[in-house]
């Protein structure tokens, strides 16, 4: 019993050292963006918030138009993530409840792209991006994205989980398979629907290197691009406090999104990981 | 196998699974293919004509030390990445997994850094080793007596803490898959053990780590791809590849050939270079995953 207490205390011990390893660099950044100009520089550096915080916002904010980086970034993770669910849903559903020729070879082929991460492929694409007159344009930033091995895995281990009567049922009540598809197997995958939700938005709101190539233009820019400049835009030493107001709102979207769903996020890793 | 559950229909699957196929087709294997032609070709400066050039590219870039040296700082700053980011939170995985008071808690505290882009935890960590007021200094300087007024200028150093920051950044996404595979290892089995007179070290070497196996080869990969790639944002914020070329691991020379240097055929046998190393680990991962899979049937 004693032997258990001491245990169950050295646990708490060990994880509460994680708790805070993990949250420390994040809260020391968050205290660096309450502080003024001055106090940024103090050595050695306190722990102490100082009253700056929405003023240092509001500089980080004009700094870089943060309003339009944040619209850009916001577009296209929605757009994206939404797209390789429709996508993913749909060609799960092929592989799941049709026999055709075709899938002995579209299926490893949807499998092997995983193997094709942009920088295996990163001057072609881009001189596509180029003959399709795409460079510094949503197009460019969205649809080369569109693709999901993660959702098809996700879907379609879900979908096999679904009991046989379901579909029969269906077909026996004279519904055709689209049918069944809306409004029945679309309904039901919502978990993982929200799943995957959370990580391809995630996934897009932290794409760096492609944004960097293929926009141009100020007003096309990402987020994490507008960190780059932000951290560029330094005069004389670096103001570390508007830099850590703009890294603040370079976080708060997808922490949201990853608070509001954690339940169907967690859920939907518990799927994907019995998988593997 | 699976059975058919909708019978008769010739053209419908093909129209469901097209629009994937379709963006894979055009925005990722053409251009892989063309990638690889690319490769064995040389442009002009103004990309206007090329000319083959055969083998030439690789052949440069394997007798040039600088490439050879970004091969290795590669592996050093893979390997720290993977097997620490690893070991880590499987551990802190396997103490959040037990059973304690405030297990909710520890599971989102331990996880939310998930959400962090590389270019953010870059950001961030630039802010910590920052020159003359980085909080991080100070602390080792409370220790070791004498402030360095700044670790990035060494290259070794500089390679360790954009390492470090790399690491941190990852702990949420490897803690999230860890606690979920863990789901899948039975307590009734690690308890048996015990009754049975295991001592915890055993149990996890004899039964949860090999039970956790599927988890940590799928980490293992989709760590090396961050390790390879998605860095990219982190190493750019913090080093830009500097001092000299200490942190240029390959992504970022790619980056640096075929964007900014313009030498794209050069660039494009870099890429084909990566990309035999991500096939043949992808394939290593995957006849583990397929073993397992029979085993269940």
């Amino acid at each position: 019993m004693v032997l258990r207490i001491r245990n169950q205390l050295l646990t708490h011990i060990f994880l509460m050292m994680a708790v805070i390893v993990i949250a420390f660099p994040v809260v020391y950044a968050i205290i660096m963006s309450t502080l003024s100009f001055s106090d940024a520089f103090l050595f050695p550096p306190r722990l102490v918030p100082g009253k700056h915080f929405f003023e240092n916002l509001k500089e980080a904010w004009d700094r870089i138009s943060m309003g339009r980086l944040l619209i850009n970034s916001t577009f296209i993770s929605l757009v994206v993530a939404l797209a390789k669910i429709i996508l993913s849903l749909l060609a799960a559903f092929a592989f799941t409840h049709f026999n055709f020729r075709g899938r002995i070879i579209l299926f490893p082929m949807c499998m092997v792209t995983q193997m094709l991460p942009l920088p295996v492929r990163i001057v072609p694409t881009f001189e596509l991006m180029r003959s399709f007159g795409w460079i510094n344009s949503y197009w460019a930033l969205t649809v080369p994205f569109f693709a999901s091995t993660t959702g098809i895995l996700l879907f379609r281990q879900f979908f096999l989980t679904v009991p046989r009567d379901l579909p029969d049922a269906a077909r026996v009540d004279g519904v055709g398979p689209l049918r069944y598809f809306l409004q029945i197997l679309v309904p039901i995958s919502k978990t993982n629907i929200a799943a995957l939700f959370v990580i391809e938005f995630i996934f897009m709101w932290s794409q760096y290197l492609w944004p960097l190539i293929v926009i141009t233009s100020k007003d096309m820019r990402v987020i994490q691009i507008g960190l780059k400049m932000l951290l560029a835009s330094e005069q004389i030493a670096p103001e570390w406090n508007i830099i850590m107001s703009g890294t603040v709102f370079a976080m708060l979207p997808p922490l949201i999104v990853l608070i509001l769903f954690r339940k169907s996020f967690a859920y939907g890793i518990a799927m994907q990981s019995q998988q593997q | 196998m699976q059975e058919e559950r909708f019978p008769g229909h010739k053209v419908l699957p093909y129209l469901l699974i097209f629009p994937s196929v379709a963006v894979i087709i055009v925005f990722l294997v053409i251009p892989f293919i063309r990638s690889i032609h690319e490769s064995f070709l040389r442009s002009s400066a103004f990309g206007t004509q090329s000319e083959f050039i055969g083998l030439q590219n690789y052949i440069r870039l394997f007798s040039s030390p600088d490439y050879l040296h970004s091969v290795l700082i590669t592996l050093i700053f893979s390997t720290f990445v993977i097997l620490t980011g690893l070991s880590f939170s499987m551990v802190i995985a396997l103490l959040a997994n037990q059973k304690i008071r405030g297990k909710g808690f520890y599971q989102i505290a331990l996880i939310w850094t998930y959400a962090l882009s590389p270019a953010v935890a870059g950001t961030i960590w630039a802010l910590m080793f920052a020159p003359a007021t980085g909080i991080v200094p100070y602390i080792i300087s409370i220790f070791t007596g004498g402030y360095q007024l700044n670790w990035m200028t060494n290259g070794w150093a500089a390679l360790f803490i954009v390492s470090m920051a790399a690491t941190w950044k990852m702990l949420g996404y490897n803690i999230v898959f860890f606690i979920a595979g863990l789901q899948n290892v039975p307590m009734e089995l690690q308890e048996a053990a015990r009754v049975d007179g295991a001592g915890a070290w055993k149990v996890f070497w004899r039964i949860t780590f090999p039970m956790l196996s599927p988890t940590t080869t799928f980490l293992l990969f989709v760590n090396m791809l961050y390790s390879f790639f998605q860095v990219f944002g982190l190493i750019d914020i913090m080093t830009k590849g500097g001092p000299g070329n200490a942190t240029e691991i390959l992504v970022y020379k790619l980056y640096r050939y075929g964007f900014i240097h313009l030498r794209t055929g050069f660039a494009s046998a870099q890429s084909f270079i990566i990309f035999i190393a991500i096939a043949t680990l992808a394939i290593i991962q995957l006849n583990i995953a397929t073993r397992r899979a029979v085993y269940e049937r």
